[in-house]
């Protein structure tokens, strides 16, 4: 395909000062939610773990600002999506309350962390095995189209360790297949857990496999806030065009461990200090302050009004009630007369 | 007029796609070509756009699906083979299944498997895969042994807004006739019982239905009085059919064509002895097929599954106790 491989200019064509502030308001947000999430982590105040998007902020938040949840845009956001959940309309008490396991977020305390969503706002709840909600959004666009809804985009978040799997593969050859308007986000961070890329893909780039899938591709430096701005922006529209999936791949590396658990110690100091071990946020913020769209004055106060915003966020979840296993329904299924859960067993009885 | 158990399949498919738009077929070789056993027929040119081939992708075909039912969709699947929707688990298991429970958010998928035992089917067209749907929470699992059932059971399916894997026997496909479809049925959940008695219970479902009545014709010969239970649903199972019939009768064997561990038969068995235990009048006994991969030459194969000749023994072990 012509088009494929489409490889992104250095200098950015076009961007606005209010839309990149808005997108790095959002990895501001995003950072601070996580850093604050972290240290209720490790004063035992959440539990099961934390997965932080520490370094993948601006290639999250630039699928994220191209789609429009209010258009009817679907979002399946993986762990790292924090700032693209936020972005794409996720509140942030919902985030604080899926981590602090209070009963009035989206999931009920029945999941937590990053295993949340709104299906009926757009927003894939996330499970574990990766690669799997790719088909998910697929078959929401598929949806969308026997309901003749037009001009629809699906954007999806994974990282370089999803595209080992099977579901991976099934996915994109369905979407190309269908000429779905997909947007498939790469996060290349360089490790999946503690996997180094070398031992997960073979290729020069990930970007590469967009040829064999017989889709479009974009490789992106993911610590530049603004090519992944007009990255998406151009792929997003592209797919919205009708020019079938997209396959964007962000460079990037992980500044942090797998989750909070994870000292990430087998990360070298050569790729802490490589092209991609920037820090997306830094690097946005001196973007903003030598374009003159910002001081740094201006982004101080943005960041005292985002911890007290975080800090308001999470006081609330931890005040609110945890789930009572005597008042839990213990059903799996929604027609009430089939469900056999309540044998003996089950707590509660 | 006579119609098969395959035929049924096709027409109760006709039938929710005539009759609800969000209805849509979704699977390899089911479009023009009408499915690798016929299933889908003529559908493709009945209903433009709404019966779609599928890439050798069973993965995705149930992820897209759990996409679509939040579009208000309303997708109903054919794994070519039952055998083939273990590439699909974990679609099944943990996307579609865990869904409602997670999110309050329904998810309206049916989930065709051709299933069981065939002459020559041998190890990967063969499985029967019931049990190991019915042990994940969220899942309705249907084993239809007749052709009315096939018909009802199947537009049940898919008007029930959980996830339903429906079990359709290929062995039934085209030996089973019914002189017409049905109007009204038994609801999903509820048993049957397939032939009255008062001496023993076989607690069994699809094929294996048959080869039971025709083990319970033998026994009858002998002065036999055996009642069977057709299970119908392996999940919801009607636990309160099985125990009153145990109550009538004192004497349980359960048939499965599934392998032996775990699985219906231990279920059942469980419960009736927690239960019921106060009915039996002998220890309840099972009958699977064996813990082997399924052969493929059919002298072995005949051998591998319980069949009229093997329920009828086991069943005349139980009535000696």
């Amino acid at each position: 395909m012509a088009e494929a491989n489409i490889k992104e200019g250095k200098e950015p064509l076009c961007e606005s000062g209010s839309h990149y502030q808005a997108a790095f308001r959002y990895m501001l947000l995003a950072r601070i939610f996580e850093e604050r999430t972290a240290s209720l982590y490790r004063a035992g105040k959440v539990v099961g773990g934390v997965f932080m998007g520490k370094g993948q902020e601006a290639f999250s938040v630039g699928l994220a600002l191209a789609l429009d949840q209010s258009r009817g845009d679907v979002y399946g956001p993986l762990i790292r999506d924090q700032a693209g959940r936020l972005a794409f309309g996720e509140a942030l008490i919902d985030a604080a309350r899926t981590y602090l396991g209070s009963v009035e977020g989206p999931m009920r305390a029945r999941d937590g962390n990053v295993h949340r969503g709104d299906i009926l706002k757009g927003m894939i709840p996330m499970i574990s095995h990766l690669g799997s909600h790719i088909s998910v959004v697929s078959g929401r666009l598929i949806g969308k189209r026997f309901r003749g809804q037009k001009d629809i985009v699906g954007g999806v978040c994974l990282g370089d360790g999803a595209t080992s799997t099977g579901a991976f593969h099934e996915a994109l050859n369905q979407a190309a297949i269908e000429k779905l308007p997909l947007v498939i986000a790469v996060a290349d961070n360089q490790f999946a857990y503690s996997t180094p890329s070398e031992r997960q893909f073979a290729c020069a780039d990930l970007v590469d496999r967009a040829i064999g899938y017989g889709i479009e591709g974009h490789s992106v430096d993911g610590t530049d806030l603004s090519l992944c701005l007009e990255t998406f922006a151009k792929a997003t529209a592209r797919a919205r065009a009708g020019h079938g999936p997209q396959l964007v791949v962000g460079h990037l590396l992980r500044l942090c461990g797998h989750g909070e658990h994870d000292d990430a110690a087998y990360i070298s100091e050569e790729k802490k200090q490589g092209a991609f071990g920037r820090d997306c946020i830094e690097v946005a913020r001196q973007h903003l302050i030598d374009s003159g769209w910002s001081t740094s004055d201006e982004i101080e106060q943005w960041t005292s009004e985002i911890q007290q915003q975080v800090e308001e966020a999470t006081l609330c979840a931890q005040r609110e009630s945890g789930p009572d296993p005597f008042q839990e329904t213990w059903q799996a299924l929604a027609t009430t007369r089939l469900a056999e859960g309540l044998i003996e067993g089950s707590p509660g009885q | 007029m006579s119609i098969t158990y395959l035929e049924a399949i096709q027409a109760a498919q006709d039938r929710a796609l005539g009759e609800d738009d969000s209805v849509y077929i979704y699977g390899q070789d089911v479009g023009s070509f009408g499915g690798a056993f016929k299933a889908t027929k003529n559908l493709a040119a009945k209903y433009p756009g709404r019966v779609i081939d599928a890439p050798i992708s069973e993965d995705a075909m149930v992820g897209s699906a759990v996409g679509a039912t939040a579009e208000g969709m309303r997708p109903v699947l054919e794994m070519q083979f039952a055998d083939f929707s273990t590439i699909a688990i974990n679609q099944i298991c943990n996307q579609a299944a865990t869904q409602f429970w997670r999110t309050g958010i329904p998810c309206p998928i049916t989930v065709r498997l051709p299933s069981g035992g065939t002459e020559g089917g041998g190890p990967f067209h063969s499985q029967s895969m019931e049990a190991i749907y019915a042990q994940y929470p969220g899942l309705i699992v249907l084993t239809p042994a007749t052709v009315e059932d096939a018909y009802s059971m199947l537009l049940e399916a898919i008007a029930i807004d959980d996830p339903v894997v429906f079990c359709e026997h290929k062995y039934l496909y085209y030996h089973l006739k019914a002189d017409q479809l049905p109007d009204q049925n038994l609801p999903v959940g509820k048993a049957r019982i397939a032939r009255a008695g008062k001496h023993a219970t076989v607690v069994t479902y699809s094929a294996m239905v048959h080869e039971a009545l025709r083990a319970a014709d033998e026994l009858a010969e002998e002065g036999w009085d055996i009642e069977i239970v057709d299970l119908r649903s392996v999940k919801p199972i009607d636990t309160d059919t099985i125990l009153a019939s145990v109550a009538r009768t004192g004497r349980l064997l359960c048939v499965s064509e599934a392998f032996p561990w775990g699985g219906v038969n231990a279920e059942v068995i469980s419960r009736v002895t927690s239960e019921g235990f106060h009915l039996l009048d002998a220890p309840p006994k099972r009958l699977n097929a064996k813990d082997t991969p399924i052969p493929f030459h059919p002298d072995l194969w005949k051998t591998h599954r319980p069949a009229s000749q093997s329920i009828a023994a086991s069943l005349r072990d139980l009535l000696r106790y």
